[in-house]
Parts: structure tokens; sequence; C-alpha cells
């Protein structure tokens, strides 16, 4: 029981997991689809900081007198990470312009609606089309 | 936790757009309070800056509020409670925090501790690890961005000369504000060029000094309207930028080959080894800079200069 | 000395912890956009300047001394611009700020959001 403080903050990485997951697989909209995404990036950030982190270390810049510092490796690959994420996150919004100017929305449902509806009428025409030649 | 919670549940995505950059904000706090300095300045201004910005953008060209939904959420309530719990069970078997027996402490992290400063002449070691111990990567990250960048242009293209946009004359009464942005932005430049030149030294690199100095340009192009921004800086230059940093990457890599040492081998750019280091890290360092800094500038471009089509 | 310092940066911490709470409370509770926006500018543009003159008295003569200061004037330049900029974009935008009924204002529509 005495570990729970050093476990919370993976619970607290956990739950922000779960609600970034939740709104990727739940809500219609796509730019909030988007920023569920974004909410699960972070999360996964603070878990490799958080497993980078050493109790009493300092900033990992060498400094007199200091002799501890925390983990580097972790934060060199959430700064990277950080900034592709934003460049993934601008071909996922750059997408979504697009959908937009095809579709007319940006609502899963609608445009779901859409897709079936056109390859049904796709079909249609193909059975006319079979009609008419034979 | 809490303006996650919100964030969901609120249909007014402007508001969610917010509440997101206030959520990254938040996260670079609790980075800083991780001791993980480089991070946070890097979340803080590319999360909470950047990333709003974009989003806002797009919200502009599709639409603001969301539709109410329509099947129950009871299944996906399941599907994330279930994954939830499994993750908290692994979770009991995680070192805990700040332990220093745990496994990530072990193996290359005291080596690279204890060697940079001697090996690599700088004591900011998360720019040594970035720069030199582990370029190749670095390398790779910096070809991820350029090709997102690419990517949003073959999307979405810039606007044939800027003027598609239809002008907003809301700014133009805004005197204070461009009185007090005219003052701010050399200053913000400014520290963009000292965050990517003092990445040796303190908290910085390339990476933060790109997205701070697209930060200026942005303000000024939201500020002072589309076609001052494009006089000064031509948008058919960003595309060259991009890869001229790209290259100064490679090149360094290419130079280290063709003297004899692997790619990307700093000490092969001069005699004493620790100034081939400095001198390869400053170079590498200026490329991802020049890379970003394009980068995030053309897609602000790309998304603001779009003609919003209905 | 040094317990004047500590005294004096211990009232500016509480007076700055104070404003950023009546701040809270006042964006929280007016009524109106505009009454919100300033009650937030207003208070938040001397609450973080306050806060940070205690941080300093707190530290000794060094760059990072110099660092906070330009944060202190940083925030001292843009948050009022913010506030004015935003004040004014809704403004543009349509919406009015809410009066009280009286002969002069009969007919307009006040902005409730």
């Amino acid at each position: 029981m005495n570990e729970i403080p050093g476990l919370f903050n993976y619970w607290v990485v956990v739950f922000l997991m779960m609600a970034g997951f939740y709104v990727v697989i739940s809500q219609g909209n796509l730019v909030k689809k988007l920023v569920g995404l974004g909410l699960f990036q972070a999360s996964v950030f603070i878990l490799y900081i958080t497993m980078g982190n050493l109790s009493g270390g300092q900033a990992p810049i060498v400094t007199e007198g200091v002799f501890i510092y925390s983990n580097p490796l972790p934060h060199v690959l959430i700064l990277t990470a950080i900034v592709v994420g934003v460049a993934t996150t601008a071909v996922g919004l750059a997408l979504i312009v697009r959908i937009h100017e095809a579709y007319g929305s940006v609502e899963e449902d609608e445009i779901h609606a859409l897709d079936m509806a056109d390859d049904d009428t796709r079909l249609q025409e193909g059975a006319e089309r079979e009609e008419s030649s034979e | 936790m809490l303006i996650a919670i919100a964030a969901i549940r609120m249909r007014d995505l402007f508001g969610v757009v917010i509440l997101f950059g206030v959520y990254s904000l938040l996260t670079a706090v609790l980075f800083m309070d991780l001791d993980a300095v480089d991070v946070a300045f890097t979340e803080a201004a590319v999360g909470a800056g950047v990333t709003t910005v974009l989003l806002l953008s797009s919200l502009r060209l599709t639409r603001r509020w969301e539709a109410p939904p329509r099947h129950n959420p009871f299944f996906s309530l399941l599907v994330v409670g279930v994954t939830g719990a499994a993750l908290v069970y692994a979770t009991l078997d995680a070192p805990l925090l700040g332990d220093p027996s745990a496994p990530v402490h072990k193996h290359v992290a005291p080596h690279y501790l204890q060697e940079a400063a001697g090996e690599v002449g700088m004591p900011n070691i998360v720019t040594a690890v970035l720069a030199s111990y582990r370029g190749y990567d670095t390398f790779g990250e910096t070809l991820v961005v350029f090709t997102a960048g690419l990517a949003v242009l073959l999307l979405l293209g810039f606007s044939e000369n800027g003027k598609s946009r239809i002008e907003t004359s809301a700014i133009h009464d805004q005197v204070a504000l461009k009185v007090v942005v005219k003052l701010l932005i050399p200053l913000i430049l400014l520290y963009a060029l000292y965050v990517q030149f003092h990445g040796d030294f303190g908290a910085g690199g390339g990476f933060q000094a790109g997205v701070i100095f697209a930060t200026g340009f942005i303000l000024y192009d939201m500020v002072f309207g589309v076609e001052n921004a494009r006089a000064v800086m031509a948008v058919a230059w960003l595309p060259r930028l991009a890869a001229l940093g790209v290259l100064i990457y490679g090149g360094v890599g290419v130079y280290s080959m063709l003297s004899g040492k692997p790619f990307l081998d700093y000490s092969a750019l001069s005699a004493d080894p620790v100034q081939g280091q400095h001198l390869g890290v400053l170079l590498v360092e200026l490329g991802v800079g020049i890379t970003v800094f394009s980068i995030v500038l053309s897609i602000f471009y790309a998304l603001s200069g779009r003609r919003r089509q209905s | 000395m040094t317990l004047v310092l500590e005294w004096t940066s211990a009232i500016f911490l509480l007076a700055g912890s104070f404003l950023c709470i009546t701040g809270g409370v006042g964006l929280l509770r007016m009524p109106d956009f505009f009454s919100r926006v300033h009650a937030a500018g207003v208070t938040e543009t001397l609450a973080a300047p306050l806060l940070l003159c205690g941080l300093m008295l707190q530290m000794e003569w060094s760059l990072d001394l110099v660092k906070v200061l330009m944060i202190l004037l940083f925030v001292l330049a843009t948050n009022p611009t913010a506030t004015q900029a935003m004040a004014k974009a809704t403004l543009i935008g349509g919406q009015k700020p809410l009066v009280t009924e009286s002969e002069s204002t009969k007919g307009d529509s006040p902005s409730n959001s």
C-alpha cells in the first residue's frame, strides 16, 4: 500500500490515455478525434518522463556541485516526439480540411452515409448498364 | 485530468481547442516538476502555441460546433474501462517514481551522464545525446518533419498570391495590438536565435528554436495581414529552406563519410575531436532549426490561406 | 535586512495569489463577456508581476534575476494588449455589452453568454 504515491503518476497516465482513447473511438467529429489523439500522445510523454525521473535528481545539465541527474534518454526521445507529433497532427488537419471540402461535413456518420449512398448509386448504374447491353 | 474530461464533454470545438492548449501547458508544468526542462520548453512552445493555432485554423475551414452524439456510448466506455483496468494491473509491476534501481537507469544512461562533458564538451546532456550520441535518430526525425510538411503542401498547397482570402477589416482597427506586436516580434526572433545557439549550455536546441522563430512570423501574419507577411517571407522560399536544413544535416554526415569515417562521425570535422563535436552539433542543430521553422510556417500558410468552400 | 526582504517577498506573493483567486472568481461569476474579460485582464496583469516580484526578492543578484525581470516586463506588455484585442474583436464580431435598461438603451439587445 505504500507504493501508491510512487505509482500515482502511472495511474494518472492511464486515466489520460483512456480519456484520449475514448474520444478517438466514440466521438463522431473528426477534429475532436484528433484532439483526443493529442490527449493520448501527451499522456504517453508523461509516462516516459516519469520513468526517467530520479528522486533527488536535477535537470540533466551539468552544473557545479550537482552529482545526481535525471536520466536524459527519455527527454531526448520525447523532445523529438513532440515536434513530430505536431507535424503529424498537421497532416491530419490537412486531411480533415480536404474531407470537408469533398463531403461537406466532418462528422463520421454523415461521411459514412454519403459513401454508402455513393456505392448504392454506382451499383445501380452498373446493373442498369448490364440490362441495357443485353 | 479534469481538463481532459471537460474537453471530452464540450460540443463547442472552439472551447475544446482552447482547453487542449491549457492541457498542454499543464503538461509542460508537470514536465518541469519532473526535472525535464528541455521537454517542458518544447511542449509549452509546441503544444500550447503552435497546435492551438493550427487547430483553430482548421476549425475556421470546417465546422465549429459538433453534431449531437447519435449512438450509445456504453460499449465504448466498456472497452475503455477494460483496457484501463488491464493497464492499471500492468502498472503494479512498474518501478516506483524516482526509483534509482529501475532498469532504465542502468545501461547506457550513466555512461552518457559521465562521459558527455568529456567526450562532447557541452553541459546540456540532452543536446549532447540528441545531436551526437543519437544523431542518426534525430536525422530521421528531421526527415519525418520534412515529409509531413510535404504531405500538407501536397494536400492543401499555398494559395497563389495570398489574395484568395477575404480580407477581414477587424484587425485594422487594433492599433494597440499592432504597436505592441511590432515591438515584440524582434524580441521573439532574437529569443529564438538565443535558444538555438545556447542550446549547448542551457535548455534549448534546434527544435524549440525553429518553433519559436516560426511563431514570430505567424504572429506577424495574423496581425498585419497576409500580403505583408508574404512580402517579408516569400512563400516559394519555404520548401527550399526546409530542404536546405535537411541538406545541412545530411551534408555533415556525408562529409564525414568522404573523410573516411562513419556517417555522422563528428571527429572528421576538425583535428581536435571535442572541437569537431562542437562544430558538428552546431551545424546539425542549425539544420534542424531551419527545417522545423520552414515546415511549421508552411503548414500555417497552407492552412490559413485556404479559402473556405462550402 | 534579510528579514525585511523575506517579509516583503511574502506579502507580495500573498497579494499576487489573492489577486489571482479573485480574478478567477470574477471570470466565473460575472454575467457578461466584457466584464469577465475586464476582471481577468486587470487582476492578472497585476497579480503576475506581484508574484514575480515576490520571487525576485528571494533570489540573489544573478542572471536568473534578470531573466525573471524580463518575464515580468513581457507579461506587463502583453497581457493588457491581449485583453484589449479580445474585447475589440468581440465588439466587432457583434456582441454588445450588457447594460441596464434605461431610456437611452431601450431596444438594444444585450449579450449574455
